[in-house]
């Protein structure tokens, strides 16, 4: 990624952006619907926003959809 | 006889269509085989713990005995939370999901904790000059961004408040995990979120004021 992609990613805020408090309440929801290959996005963009600006919220839901996929093995 | 817990008759009244595990979770860890359907939590519970600070850990420098203790720590922890909060589950989700979140996020707080027993570098340390490197600008091509990076730091110094230009310098300039802030401020990750979001905002704003930021856009999506 080139310096001018990331500082635009950083400065690119999208209005429909959920915020860490609903797509934390809802994790658990939405990592089984990326499970299920349900279209979590299509049913939530509002947290698919968040999770494409968000770091340490899309870090937890690549955690949980690792662990319930594997279910705690 | 003692009657079922709420959460055990709620199993087959409430949750018709949940999956066969979710309801044998749910009617283990509230009947007789409690005691054991805890442990067996536990012991799932503290595999994703050591899991997730492996997968996370590299970068927090956590290893060995300490990597375990916080495992344990986030799995005892989470495990409380799960108990106490078990008839709050509504079946919107599998059970092991809803109950693997607990400990996910545990982990996720922990490491914002532990940021602080080793911080790499002091949090509000204006070292402006790592701001270019901070968004990967290659060094060579300097005369392209050098009026951007600077109107940026100008932007941030006298259009953000005091707040937003303390979580700026120390997520942005000095690398901070979101969540050792949180810690460290005594706040949550939402408050800090919403605080950077106002902040991205303002200085998006600045800089097309300024012309600089428009120019590169276009160029950006003219690269093939």
């Amino acid at each position: 990624m080139s310096g001018w992609s990331a500082l635009h990613g950083f400065l690119t805020t999208d209005p429909d952006d959920a915020g860490c408090g609903r797509t934390l309440e809802l994790l658990e929801i939405y990592a089984d619907l990326v499970i299920a290959n349900a279209g979590p996005e299509v049913r939530y963009p509002d947290i698919a926003a968040h999770l494409r600006a968000c770091d340490p919220c899309a870090d937890d839901l690549a955690g949980l959809v690792a662990a319930a996929r594997d279910n705690g093995s | 006889m003692t009657p079922a817990p709420r959460a055990a008759r709620a199993t087959s009244v409430w949750f018709p269509s949940l999956d066969p595990e979710s309801v044998e979770w749910l009617r283990a860890l509230t009947g007789p085989e409690r005691e054991a359907a805890t442990e067996r939590l536990h012991d799932h519970l503290l595999r994703i713990a050591r899991r997730e600070l492996r997968r996370r850990g590299e970068q927090a420098r956590i290893t060995g005995p300490e990597l375990d203790d916080l495992a344990h720590q986030s799995a005892s922890d989470a495990l409380v939370s799960i108990l106490a909060k078990l008839e709050e589950f509504r079946g919107d989700s599998r059970f092991t999901t809803w109950a693997y979140r607990f400990v996910v996020l545990e982990v996720s707080n922990k490491l914002g904790r532990h940021f602080w027993t080793r911080p790499r570098a002091p949090f509000d340390r204006e070292d402006w000059e790592r701001l270019p490197d901070r968004f990967g600008f290659d060094p060579a091509q300097e005369s392209e961004w050098r009026e951007t990076i600077e109107a940026l730091r100008l932007a941030v110094e006298h259009e953000l408040t005091p707040y937003q230009r303390t979580l700026f310098v120390a997520i942005v300039l000095n690398g901070v995990p979101v969540d050792a802030m949180t810690a460290r401020l005594g706040t949550n990750r939402n408050a800090i979120y919403k605080a950077l979001f106002d902040a991205r905002r303002k200085l998006r704003a600045s800089l097309v004021a300024r012309g600089l930021l428009d120019h590169h856009e276009d160029a950006e999506r003219e690269r093939p």
